[in-house]
């Protein structure tokens, strides 16, 4: 049982993937990318996790006290936010690549061969 | 490749993947039994070290702080992305006409007076929650990041209240713009204090007051605002931008 | 000195924030100016860091947080001579881009500018930092720049789908390290890349150091454009922008190999160093594939972009090779290739752009003699395909020797034969192509195995002054070109990078340094050895090229029965591969996977 974070964020990563390769609208492609973001964050968060010890806010808790890892959450944090922005800007590349084609299908943009 | 052979070449793959990574995942030590040491070590001396009691804000701003300077910048080009991929084409112009937009079928839905007035309603609270959450970043959890992102949401609710006109009177395109460039340079320009102090560059240079106190921690506390202003001015922007590209028709000329 | 240093990533990330922030009534002038000087003066910085590295490394540490105990607390910059060359090269080819965008780029505002400048900071983080999140962030960085640069001519359909797949497999690259960085964390519980190669060499070699190095190796696999990772970089450099193509021809896919070299030497050397012979087989043999791929499907194209990233693809290969060799020489080797032959691509494709600012067009067969009312352009493009080739004094040659030399010293001698031929297949394409458009050589019959991408569909970058080629333009490829030129007859250039080399190499004397202050000893310079033979190799190597890209011009010229034998052997060969690259995302992201999996596949089989 104590293996199940990790395991789920093995599963996330590999769902995302099929979520990517297996797409047939190019939003639908950019949040399955996100979902493989996810799973790198789920990967983190897991690893510095202490079981019965508390957050790294010590405004009431003492120095000295059990908590978890600061670094992981501090990497989440600032990636998570960022992250969004990214997908920000792959949508955007998402839209305009559907005003010129008229589509949102990966299957039908194939102005890129050999 | 047709869909059938890339699915299987997919699924070939991904099992060989999959392999791998629960074999190295099981590497790892027991969940919930984490020792590293770096983070023990940080959680010993972190808060006397930083006078900052939320140790997250201590690794992010201060001992990593230039990696959060550079996670920063990712969110500016992104922000400076969004704005050069969504900009009009050279070969389109903007139009307003609401007739058009009905032929489109893009009308704007009426929005309906219970939302109208709760937005309106939240707006204000929002603001306050946003310039809290920035500015308490050293002591509780929070930060520039999360703060700035709920400042962001702040130019939603006018959005859903109103119209997007009321957005861009709020927060037109030129002050979103400032924000980030403010937010982005009064980061790096903080960390040039510590050069100036004849110290490495981001050294928590100004006074660290009092554990527990507002007034404390140093730089931490005003790489805070910066990061609140460049979070919630790129945030805004990319909605506004996104609500122009569906609310604006624009014509090929 | 010291300040110095950390003014490489700051000035242009300042100069980038400031320059959003100025008021569009600023002249055109005045954002290229401000942003040339803000690269210029990266230049000088990293090359006055650089001349005083090689009297000894230096450590920077962030926010004055000095480790105790071997603990790292803070972030440190290491500056020493591989990353900083890299860093000259990358300011050096940011303020080449800068120049040759002047005035004439159709840039619409600052944005552009604002773009290349955070890039630029970003290499530079990237190339110096000593933690290995920062490695990932800067890596971020630097993709996420170059997304929207990919993805400028809005315009463009292809440019467009084009930078959507860079964008896409490319984050996919970025989860896989964060991945392997949070595994590698997980046991090591560090982040800094000396410190964690101290604790991954005191346990043995398990599944999760494995799976954490194949993570890293196919993520940078991935930004290096390594096959079967390499599919999105034909799309992209052949829409992309001109100025942006050289940043991205010139050291983009270099840096994900560079930091495979890095991430290698400082924390993985210690606990996979017993299996360097097989290690050093399966990067050779992915840069040898790699390198004989690109240069396979360089042959059939019309575009004169796809063909450039086509020739981009084999050469990276080349550098794998080099890198993959695991030795001091040919690390030194494939630093001195990369810069040099990056110099010349960067300067093919201005040439390129220039063509597509006077003809509207950079397709080989449309230009067909248009050419020739741009003949110094013409010699320039032509100059380079020998370069590329590696025909001395081009600095190429010196890069491919060392490799070469160092290969069958360490029993590998078919290596050179693999690169020469490589050099040979891409740069006839080159020479064929240039020869067509710009002397109007070959008859306008051509062989029905062409690709079906053609240059003529491509939008025009500049609009104004089309009847004739801007100075700055021409100068700015000539500048180009020319230091590579001048690299190659540097004295000893060979010799050079040996010490960094050595020092690079050498994870002990980089954990004392980056943990415990302590500065290695000097590695004195070995004597100069001329290189006879790469230089006689490079000659014959042009040659060849230049019979090549004869026959593919009087390719009707041939009899038929060796005309038949050709197009019957390789023909559904070429046809084969290049449906591969079919230009839907989905396929990539679908070899990708595989590629992950065969490569931990092998490691796990082998590293045990």
């Amino acid at each position: 049982m104590t293996f199940l974070p990790f395991a789920i964020a093995a599963w996330l990563f590999a769902v995302g993937l099929y979520g990517i390769v297996t797409s047939r609208h190019l939003i639908h492609l950019v949040i399955c990318l996100s979902v493989v973001q996810s799973s790198t964050y789920v990967l983190l968060l897991a690893i510095g996790y202490r079981t019965g010890a508390g957050a790294p806010i010590f405004a009431e808790t003492p120095v000295g006290a059990p908590v978890v890892d600061p670094v992981v959450q501090a990497l989440t944090l600032t990636d998570s936010v960022v992250a969004a922005t990214v997908t920000a800007l792959l949508l955007a590349l998402a839209v305009q690549v559907h005003k010129k084609a008229g589509t949102f299908d990966p299957d039908e943009l194939d102005i890129l061969q050999g | 490749m047709s869909f059938t052979s890339r699915r299987n070449l997919f699924f070939a793959g991904v099992l060989g993947f999959a392999a791998l990574f629960l074999w190295g995942l099981r590497g790892l030590p027991d969940f919930g039994r984490y020792e590293g040491v770096y983070g023990l070590t940080l959680n010993k001396v972190g808060v006397a070290q930083t006078h900052a009691t939320n140790l997250v804000a201590a690794v992010a701003f201060d001992y990593r702080g230039f990696d959060t300077l550079g996670e920063e910048f990712i969110l500016f080009a992104a922000v400076v992305g969004v704005a050069i991929l969504l900009r009009a084409h050279r070969d389109e112009a903007a139009t307003d006409d609401a007739k058009e937009k009905e032929d489109e079928g893009r009308s704007v839905p009426h929005t309906s007076d219970a939302v109208r007035v709760l937005g309106l309603g939240l707006i204000g609270p929002t603001v306050l929650l946003g310039l809290y959450v920035v500015v308490h970043g050293h002591l509780t959890p929070g930060g520039g990041f999360s703060g700035g992102v709920v400042l962001a949401t702040a130019a939603l609710l006018v959005y859903l209240a109103g119209e997007y006109v009321a957005l861009r009177r709020v927060s037109p395109e030129s002050l979103t713009e400032l924000a980030e460039s403010a937010g982005a340079g009064s980061y790096a320009v903080i960390g040039v204090f510590g050069l100036l102090a004849g110290q490495a560059f981001l050294t928590n240079v100004l006074p660290l007051g009092t554990t527990g106190h507002l007034n404390s921690s140093g730089t931490i506390l005003l790489i805070n605002l910066a990061v609140g202003v460049e979070v919630a001015g790129g945030f805004s922007f990319i909605l506004a931008e996104f609500l122009e590209q569906t609310l604006l028709v624009r014509e090929r000329v | 000195m010291r300040t110095l240093l950390p003014l490489a990533v700051v000035i242009p990330f300042l100069a980038a924030a400031l320059l959003l922030a100025a008021p569009q009534s600023w002249e055109r002038r005045g954002f290229d100016a401000f942003a040339v000087a803000a690269a210029g003066i990266v230049v000088v910085i990293s090359s006055v860091l650089l001349a005083d590295s090689t009297r000894g490394p230096m450590v920077y540490w962030f926010g004055g947080w000095v480790p105790e105990d071997g603990v790292a607390l803070g972030l440190a910059f290491v500056a020493e001579p591989i990353a900083l060359t890299l860093v000259v090269l990358a300011a050096f080819l940011v303020a080449g881009s800068l120049v040759y965008s002047w005035h004439f780029f159709d840039t619409s505002g600052n944005l552009f500018h604002v773009l290349m400048l955070v890039f630029l900071g970003a290499i530079a983080g990237f190339c110096l930092t000593g933690d290995l999140f920062s490695l990932f962030v800067f890596f971020e960085l630097m993709s996420v720049a170059a997304f929207s640069l990919a993805g400028y001519k809005v315009e463009e359909e292809g440019s467009l789908q084009g930078a959507l797949n860079f964008a896409v497999t490319n984050s996919i690259g970025a989860f896989l390290i964060l991945s392997g960085i949070a595994l590698v964390y997980g046991r090591t519980g560090a982040l800094n890349l000396a410190q964690i190669g101290e604790s991954l060499a005191e346990a043995p070699v398990d599944g999760l150091v494995i799976t954490a190095f194949v993570f890293l190796i196919a993520g940078l696999f991935v930004k290096a454009a390594i096959v079967p990772f390499h599919f999105w970089l034909p799309d992209t450099y052949a829409a992309a922008p001109t100025p942006v193509c050289v940043l991205f021809a010139g050291i983009f896919n270099g840096l994900g190999l560079y930091a495979i070299a890095r991430v290698y030497w400082t924390m993985f050397d210690g606990v996979l160093g017993a299996e360097l012979v097989t290690l050093r087989a399966i990067m050779v043999g992915a840069g040898a594939v790699t390198a004989i791929l690109g240069a396979f499907m360089c042959w059939p194209q019309r575009h004169i972009k796809r063909l450039l990233a086509f020739s981009t693809v084999s050469h990276v290969g080349m550098y794998l090779m080099g890198v993959g060799l695991f030795s001091p020489p040919a690390l030194a080797g494939a630093i001195i290739y990369l810069m040099t032959d990056g110099l010349v691509k960067g300067s093919l494709f201005l040439c390129a752009g220039i063509l597509l600012h006077r003809l509207s067009s950079v397709d080989e067969l449309g230009c067909d003699g248009k050419g020739r009312s741009i003949p110094y352009t013409g010699a320039l493009f032509l100059l380079g395909g020998l370069g590329l080739a590696g025909l001395p004094p081009f600095g190429t040659f010196v890069g491919r020797a060392l490799i070469g030399e160092e290969a069958a010293r360490l029993g590998w001698p078919w290596l050179t034969y693999v690169m020469v031929a490589a050099s040979v297949l891409t740069a006839a394409p080159v020479l064929r192509a240039g020869a067509r458009v710009f002397w109007g050589w070959g008859p306008g019959a051509d062989y029905d195995q062409r690709s079906e991408a053609e240059g003529d569909e491509e939008e025009p970058e500049t609009t104004e002054a089309r009847g004739t080629t801007p100075s700055l333009m021409w100068l700015s490829a000539a500048a180009l070109l020319g230091a590579s030129l001048a690299a190659g007859l540097v004295p000893d250039l060979s010799v050079r990078l040996e010490p960094a080399a050595e020092l690079f190499l050498d994870r002990r004397a980089y954990a004392d340094l980056v943990l415990r202050g302590v500065t290695p000893d000097e590695v004195p310079l070995p004597p100069g050895a001329p290189l006879t033979e790469g230089a006689v190799t490079g000659v014959i190597a042009a040659l060849a090229a230049a019979v090549a890209a004869g026959m593919g011009l009087w390719h009707s010229k041939l009899p038929a029965s060796i005309r038949g034998g050709i197009s019957r052997s390789l023909g559904p060969a070429f046809r084969g591969v290049r449906a591969l690259h079919s230009g839907h995302v989905g396929d990539y992201v679908a070899w990708l996977t595989a590629g992950v999996a065969v490569l931990g596949g092998l490691m796990a089989a082998t590293l045990r």
